[in-house]
């Protein structure tokens, strides 16, 4: 173990990966087995291999394309700035501010529910673990909201908010029902999708901190609360940095939740009342929600704005992964010194 | 031809400028003389005064540690004192880091580790202490640098901040800014403290220009005696050191102990060590365990020169081990 210290506070440590040494490289080994050696039937595995990557390549450069193509021809800068309206044709139903407007919303709402949520439950899952039952219970019951479908989530939270107790949250009909959608109901269920995902990255981060570096805090006369305050979240920011932004991405693409539990109304729709609160309460839509509407599969019909919604979309989540990358390979370093005290303002918590 | 002139210059070679030569240093610590006869051990060790004073700090009774049903450390008795340093040697399982761990209460960190006997500090059990009042009293430095992810001044402030409840937070509550002076002091407050910590570590010098660089971008010699400033800042009575040195080069562990050897008079020394010529520089009492139990304890030139114990001879010299 002699040699550098792990480096911590910069990004998390990636896979092993041993830097080939300069002498071997370029040059063939000698006795390196060639495939006309191999038997049949490895050959062909070997080819397949080879064609279910090309593929994927192939269609990744397809979707990246026809995205490209179909958006840029339809997409006006206008459209990211008008309010969508009911139109029987195309040219006459305006831009999509509003979703634009929703997608930022309710990502803003389900992280900022989900990163303090999945922090906390990952330093306790790593660093208490008692009793251990309860440890255990917690881990199964994060793996069971991971797998489960977003649709049989929102159709829970559906459930749950319609309750005449969580009336505050939404609106209420002249007759008393409770509406049980708003952004409340559908950012809370959507944190259920990124919660998983902050979680594991925060494990992840704390399982590559080596224990002598906690026990250097306990030797000072720290108390454990101390020592993941001022020492192991300090260190992770990077690993929680990119579990968040991945639950960004995650909450960015889905849609069950949000035709269902949102209303995927054309507008923002305030429920009336505070200015901010209103809005909160009230409906609205996403990128999500405003492709399938307007897709020939929805009620809108509009496909060429179907398209630019969809490409703008497609690079709000391609730009999300490319920061994840960053993050996580920490090789350039203005990326991860960027985000990571960024993403800290709004954790205080940590400080 | 002459024989006595001398042979005629193969070839010429032409300096512009008198070229520099570098002269030996003075104490000849770099350059030995050649042929030097290699000093007896006794005679090395008198380079160093004993220290002035020298008092016992804490006291080891018939302790024993297990981890879960596996006895690793048997019934050992040792004088921990101020103004010299214990080393403790022997092989890998031997129990001396357990050993050292369960002076500062560190093994009860690890699930399943016992402890029977007594450790007193100062005449007072440990037990009896709160943990981290007695992991102030009694302070520790690992095998690995392990400077935290923060500043370097952060680094030692942080084991002066102390969570503050009671009287003074209350007082400063009242004041708008109190979220973020509560926990922390500020920093002209600190700077003298972290100042002599840095100092009695010997790496003030070194880091004074930048203090608010990250710890992280320190060399590793230099990651290690920050982590000693860190220990030291509280002003410990006891600093435990869990092989110093092993994660070192040559320079930066020479250093070390000449720090450690200097640091002897003011603070009570336990030394871990795998290294026997280190454990011979820097100790004045060596213990040497083996499979748990203590074999030998004496002067290190009682334990170097002439060890009372077949085993103790042969794990010096090399037999095993």
């Amino acid at each position: 173990m002699a040699g550098a210290p792990p480096r911590l506070g910069s990004a998390p440590p990636t896979a092993f990966s041993p830097a080939p040494s300069p002498g071997v490289r370029g040059q063939k080994k000698r006795g390196q087995d060639s495939i006309s050696s191999w038997p049949l039937a490895d050959r062909v595995g070997y080819l397949l291999c080879w064609a279910a990557g090309l593929l994927l390549c192939a269609l990744a450069a397809a979707i990246v394309l026809v995205m490209l193509v179909k958006g840029i021809s339809y997409l006006r800068p206008g459209l990211l700035l008008e309010h969508p309206s009911a139109s029987q044709s195309q040219s006459g139903s305006g831009g999509f501010l509003d979703p634009i407007e929703g997608t930022l919303l309710l990502t803003a709402i389900g992280i900022a529910l989900a990163a303090p949520i999945g922090v906390a439950v990952a330093v306790w899952l790593s660093e208490y673990r008692r009793p251990a039952a309860l440890a255990r219970a917690v881990e199964s019951g994060i793996e069971m909201i991971a797998g489960a479908p977003s649709v049989v989530l929102a159709f829970f939270g559906l459930l749950i908010f319609a309750r005449p107790a969580l009336a505050f949250l939404s609106q209420t009909s002249a007759g008393g029902a409770v509406y049980g959608r708003s952004f409340f109901a559908a950012g809370a269920m959507m944190s259920l999708l990124a919660l998983p995902l902050v979680v594991g990255a925060t494990r992840e981060g704390l399982a590559q901190i080596p224990a002598h570096m906690r026990e250097a805090s306990y030797a000072l006369g720290k108390t454990r609360a101390t020592t993941i305050r001022r020492v192991l979240l300090p260190s992770i920011r990077p690993s929680i940095a990119s579990g968040t932004t991945l639950g960004m991405g995650r909450i960015i693409g889905d849609t069950a939740i949000v035709v269902i539990l949102l209303g995927a109304s054309l507008h923002l729709e305030g429920a009336g009342g505070l200015a901010g609160l209103s809005t909160l309460r009230g409906t609205g839509s996403t990128l999500t929600s405003y492709v399938f509407e307007n897709s020939p599969a929805g009620e809108g019909n509009a496909p060429e704005k179907a398209y630019a919604a969809a490409f703008v979309l497609l690079m709000m989540v391609l730009a999300l992964n490319m920061v994840v990358t960053r993050l996580s390979s920490g090789k350039p370093r203005w990326m991860a010194g960027l985000t990571g005290p960024m993403l800290w303002r709004w954790m205080p918590w940590t400080r | 031809m002459d024989p006595l002139m001398p042979p005629p210059p193969v070839r010429k070679i032409v300096v512009e400028h008198e070229p520099t030569i570098v002269a030996p240093p003075a104490n000849g610590r770099h350059a030995p003389p050649p042929n030097a006869p290699l000093a007896p051990a006794a005679a090395r060790r008198a380079r160093r005064a004993p220290a002035a004073h020298v008092t016992e700090r804490m006291r080891i009774e018939s302790v024993s540690l297990a981890y879960g049903e596996r006895w690793v450390v048997r019934d050992v008795t040792l004088p921990v004192r101020q103004g010299e340093v214990l080393a403790l040697i022997g092989a890998s399982g031997s129990g001396k880091t357990t050993l050292l761990r369960s002076l500062n209460r560190l093994t009860e960190v690890t699930a399943g580790a016992t402890r029977a006997g007594r450790i007193t500090l100062d005449g007072q059990e440990i037990d009896e202490l709160e943990v981290t009042a007695l992991r102030r009293r009694i302070s520790m430095v690992f095998q690995q640098p392990n400077p935290f992810p923060m500043s370097v001044f952060e680094n030692v402030a942080y084991a002066l901040r102390e969570e503050r409840r009671g009287r003074r937070t209350s007082r400063r509550a009242r004041s708008s800014r109190a979220r973020s002076s509560r926990a922390r002091s500020s920093r002209g407050e600190l700077e003298p403290a972290v100042v002599e910590a840095l100092q009695r570590a010997g790496l003030y010098e070194e880091v004074k220009a930048d203090l608010n660089h990250p710890a992280l971008r320190l060399s590793g010699g230099q990651q290690q005696r920050l982590c000693i400033a860190r220990a030291l800042a509280a002003n410990p009575e006891v600093l435990l050191l869990d092989e110093p040195c092993s994660a070192l080069d040559p320079i930066s562990t020479a250093t070390i102990e000449e720090l450690i050897v200097s640091l002897r008079e003011s603070v009570a020394i336990v030394i871990v060590t795998h290294n026997l010529q280190q454990a011979f520089r820097v100790a004045d009492h060596v213990a040497f365990m083996h499979l748990g139990e203590l074999v030998e304890y004496g002067s290190s030139v009682q334990v170097f020169d002439n060890p009372r114990q077949q085993r103790t001879r042969d794990y010096i010299s090399g037999a095993f081990g």
